[in-house]
């Protein structure tokens, strides 16, 4: 419990605050006019973008459309890299990446408590709070196993705990589920969604997995030729069911614009992978 | 690959299963793999299996064992190489009689001095250029040209400089010890997985904290196998400098016994060095394995 002085000092402080601008701010993510390129080449070409705090926004294209890029610009990766635009973005990001990073050399709460804030964050034990994200992810117990134990889902769930323990105002992801296989991931949709709805942080999720996309997403976005091609809202309630025929519309709408028919092949008109 | 091969051709070529030499059941229908009594599937095993404890003293035992038996049989001529326990009569005689025990401890005390200065300095320099550019630029350099230059070869112009006291050889030793450790260190730093840095920048976490709970952990096993060349290379400097320029030491014992034709004392300096050299190396990969518990998990 923080003392009482300090409960009040904190209302002060959001009283003052929300007087000459409003809480919160209105965007959790604003991209506009955002270039990347590498050498004469343009991955990114001018992208607009900005989506409300709490919104889930699943992003697809092709291999090598530059998911991947966007994603790093948003989480601030891109040193080296020639670009324009503006970005904001806020304060707390998580990323979740396609390989779970966790260092082998850490235990697995160690792990979950790298870089994590502090006691004085809000006055309670980093290592109780990352014992509760390590159980909210199904883990409880396995603090103290090396990652190397860790079965790939497991390792990906703790990566997730790693995220969580920061309490995200943004989560970035990067084909989270990619490496595993499809009834872990399907368990690992549920959890994501299951984290989201209780800490409700902004999600950009990239993946290659249109049925991922419109299982998860509020919003999904496709990126072809440097440019947002699509911008869905996928506005049905959760848990989706995959046979949904709703669900079939859109996600037969992503494919047609990724230039895939239903049945797999590729379509006439639709953009090709170069 | 060849038991894949050898068990497609039973499916197309029957009757050459007559001549295949492998035991157990013949497959009947194709590449099927059949579990044998144990209930493990036929896998060949390639990681060389378990490890036991004391096994690497099984041939240095089996070497002494030759040895043994061979001066015995009356096959070596002691002049030549006197029998095991002819040196232990020695080293035993020489312990309570002779100089060895202050042969012994001058010995170790120099290549401890040494071993620990060219350490510190190793360490230091490594994570110097494997840290900061500027560091990087001052050092790198400079320390691939001492490489270069082959150590022993300084003893002269060392001798010229500091004497022919103990600075010298202790220098020596230090040289031999800081560059493997510095090598090895320097590149481990350098080379960290650059998928850690990336992970280690979205956490936000500081300069100082990356270093500590990133960069240097995951430089470690590196550090280990620039650790266990200088310790060899400690022993083998010491064996050079004490029977060049020495006035007591394991290495002047020996030379002072080659002198009156001694070899029995040769070899008991012989074995010394041996002894230690190996439980050197013993005691650090003991630290190894300790330090870097993480990895068993890996290659369990
Ligand atoms: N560091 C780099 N240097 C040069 N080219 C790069 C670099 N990173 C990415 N690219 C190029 O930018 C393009 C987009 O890459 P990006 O990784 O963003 O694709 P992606 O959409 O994430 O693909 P995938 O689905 O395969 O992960 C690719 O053509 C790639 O070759
Ligand atoms: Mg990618």
């Amino acid at each position: 419990m923080a003392p009482i002085a300090q409960q009040l000092n904190a209302q002060q402080v959001t009283a003052q605050q929300s007087t000459p601008s409003p809480v919160p701010p209105a965007s959790a993510v604003s991209l506009t006019g955002l270039t990347r390129s590498f050498g004469a080449r343009t991955v990114l070409d001018g992208i607009d973008l900005e989506f409300p705090p709490g919104q889930f926004v699943a992003l697809l294209g092709h291999s090598g459309s530059g998911k991947s890029t966007l994603l790093r610009a948003v989480a601030g990766l891109d040193h080296d890299t020639v670009g324009t635009g503006e970005l904001a973005t806020p304060e707390r990001v998580s990323v979740v990446f396609q390989d779970s990073r966790l260092l082998p050399w850490r235990r697995v709460l160690d792990n979950v408590l790298l870089g994590a804030p502090g006691r004085e964050a809000d006055g309670r034990d980093p290592a109780e709070r990352a014992r509760a994200a390590l159980a909210e992810v199904g883990l409880a117990g396995r603090e103290n196993a090396w990652p190397g134990e860790l079965s790939g889902g497991e390792q990906q769930r703790a990566a997730l705990a790693r995220a969580l323990v920061r309490e995200p105002e943004l989560l970035l992801a990067d084909e989270p589920f990619g490496a595993l296989d499809a009834l872990t991931r399907i368990r690992m949709h549920t959890l994501l969604r299951e984290l989201w709805q209780r800490h409700h942080p902004s999600v950009l999720l990239v993946t290659h997995d249109v049925d991922e996309a419109v299982a998860l997403a509020d919003r999904v976005l496709v990126l072809d030729h440097g440019r947002l091609a699509v911008d869905l809202g996928v506005d049905l309630p959760h848990p989706r069911v995959y046979r949904d025929p709703q669900l079939g519309e859109h996600r037969e709408r992503l494919l047609a614009a990724l230039g895939v028919r239903p049945d797999g092949g590729p379509a006439g008109a639709g953009p090709q992978e170069d | 690959m060849a038991d894949h091969v050898s068990s497609t051709a039973v499916v197309t070529a029957p009757e050459r299963t007559v001549t295949r030499p492998a035991p157990g059941p013949v497959p009947e229908s194709g590449p099927v793999r059949r579990a044998t009594a144990t209930g493990r599937p036929r896998t060949r095993r390639l990681s060389p299996g378990k490890r036991r404890p004391y096994a690497r003293l099984l041939g240095p035992l089996l070497l002494l064992a030759v040895w043994a038996v061979a001066s015995a049989a009356g096959l070596l001529d002691p002049r030549v190489l006197p029998a095991p326990w002819t040196v232990l009569h020695t080293g035993a005689h020489l312990w309570t009689t002779g100089t060895l025990r202050t042969d012994l401890g001058t010995s170790l005390w120099r290549a401890a001095q040494g071993f620990a200065i060219g350490l510190v300095a190793g360490v230091a320099l490594a994570l110097l250029a494997g840290l900061s550019r500027i560091g990087e630029a001052l050092i790198d350099g400079t320390v691939q040209v001492n490489r270069a230059v082959p150590t022993l070869g300084l003893i002269p112009l060392f001798i010229l400089w500091l004497g022919i006291g103990e600075t010298f050889k202790i220098v020596i030793i230090a040289i031999v010890v800081y560059i493997p450790v510095y090598l090895n260190l320097h590149a481990a730093l350098a080379g960290i997985d650059a998928r850690y840095v990336e992970l280690a920048e979205t956490l936000r976490l500081s300069r100082w904290q990356f270093v500590r709970q990133v960069v240097i952990p995951g430089a470690l096993p590196g550090f280990f196998v620039g650790l266990r060349l200088a310790v060899t290379g400690s022993w083998l400097s010491l064996v050079v400098l004490e029977q060049i320029n020495a006035t007591d030491g394991l290495g002047y014992m020996m030379f002072q016994a080659q002198n009156y034709g001694q070899t029995d004392v040769i070899v008991l300096g012989l074995l010394i060095y041996g002894v230690f050299g190996f439980a050197s190396d013993s005691a650090v990969r003991l630290l190894e394995r300790r330090v870097l518990t993480w990895r068993r998990s890996l290659s369990s």
